[in-house]
């Protein structure tokens, strides 16, 4: 439970012109926080889909509890007008983090990212399928999450640099160095 | 080939077919495990009933309020999360009770509600005309007048008329018992019928 509540207001110092508003998808009521479960119901399929790219499908199902119950727990003490989808992505980051740092101390079996597929008799698309996500989840952690923030949770730049904690610039530099990566593993 | 790889990233891996079953079933239990566990502060549910689906909601301390079918939920819930919290899920379990206890108003077999209630919607004023109201026993009415005088109110029955105009739990808190002096109806919050239906179930026409 240590994920900075205040992280991603993205407040635009830059750009005063455009005001971050919450996501796309938001329903804000007049001046406040939409009740929680707006919010739940609007991002839960990004959430989702980011958690099962970067966990694996068994670790998702927790990873997602552990999310939303987090999200929750600070949810009132939010700002009406942050940007609840970098928000929630950020906390769903860290959870997957975790994940990948028990694995990686070897706490947890490699992961059962690959399982389901593969096997004797699939197909190239599945086997293409196979070697991409096989690299994905060879990434450095920064590129790993750049690419899935960009890719399947469709956050833009500036979000990403928020929810992984670096620079616009440092975000870009991620996302295009993990590309270049896959594009090798891939081409 | 990269626009091909960035096309195969936006699929996601290759179990997230069917991500958005899987999602709305793990967002459920997120939403039940939080009223479980009082992560929320506020729990709602659709309910039964003979008017349609009314939607009820509930705190820790008890049922706060009960919106008739044609109440956007949306608006009710934007209202609750302004005036009392967002942490607001729907959890049809912690509505049980009050399930089973409509259930039963309506089938005529209950002729009063032993829910908690949660008051904090109501001001001191429409407090006192709202317990006045809730007091008075099924298959009964009072006058607005009466229940002014009842509730201490210098302010006449006009003022108790606007604090039963606006109760929060219709039904529960039987403000359908109030009419006006000479035994007219009067105004219902839920449509004057339904003010009817309800005094009928209990036998006070």
């Amino acid at each position: 439970m240590s994920q900075k509540l205040a992280a991603p207001t993205t407040t635009s110092a830059t750009d005063p012109a455009k005001p971050p508003r919450s996501g796309p998808r938001a329903t804000i009521a007049r001046g406040g926080l939409p009740p929680f479960q707006h919010f739940l119901d609007a991002y839960r399929e990004d959430v989702w889909r980011f958690l099962v790219s970067s966990a694996g499908p068994e670790d998702a199902k927790d990873c997602f509890q552990e999310t939303f119950i987090a999200a929750l727990r600070a949810y009132p003490r939010l700002r009406a007008d942050s940007n609840l989808k970098a928000w929630v992505l950020t906390i769903a980051h860290r959870k997957a983090l975790d994940v990948h740092r028990r694995r990686a101390k070897g706490a947890l079996p490699v992961a059962e990212i690959t399982e389901a597929s593969g096997g004797e008799g699939s197909s190239p698309a599945e086997a293409r399928d196979e070697t991409l996500w096989g690299a994905v989840h060879e990434l450095p952690a920064r590129q790993r999450s750049a690419i899935l923030l960009r890719y399947v949770a469709d956050l833009p730049h500036r979000d990403i640099a928020t929810a992984i904690g670096c620079s616009e610039e440092a975000a870009r530099r991620s996302l295009h160095e993990g590309l270049n990566k896959l594009r090798k593993v891939i081409a | 080939m990269s626009k091909k790889i960035e096309q195969l990233l936006r699929q996601g891996a290759p179990h997230i077919q069917a991500a958005g079953d899987e999602a709305v079933a793990a967002a459920r239990r997120v939403s039940e495990r939080a009223a479980a566990e009082g992560f929320a502060d506020i729990s709602y549910a659709p309910v039964d009933s003979p008017f349609g689906t009314l939607h009820a909601a509930t705190t820790k301390r008890g049922l706060v309020r009960i919106a008739f079918p044609e109440e956007s939920v949306e608006s009710v819930l934007e209202r609750l999360a302004q005036s009392l919290s967002p942490r607001i899920v729907q959890a049809p379990a912690s509505l049980d009770l009050l399930k089973r206890e409509l259930e039963e108003y309506f089938a005529g077999r209950r002729h009063e509600f032993g829910i908690p209630l949660d008051w904090s919607l109501t001001g001191p004023f429409g407090r006192r005309v709202l317990e006045m109201t809730a007091a008075i026993p099924y298959g009964g009415h009072l006058s607005y007048a009466e229940v002014a005088a009842e509730a201490g109110s210098p302010r006449g029955a006009r003022a108790a008329g606007n604090a039963l105009g606006s109760n929060p739990i219709p039904i529960v808190i039987p403000c359908h018992r109030v009419l006006r002096s000479g035994g007219v109806l009067g105004g219902y919050g839920g449509g004057v019928d339904r003010k009817r239906w309800l005094l009928e179930l209990e036998g006070a026409l």
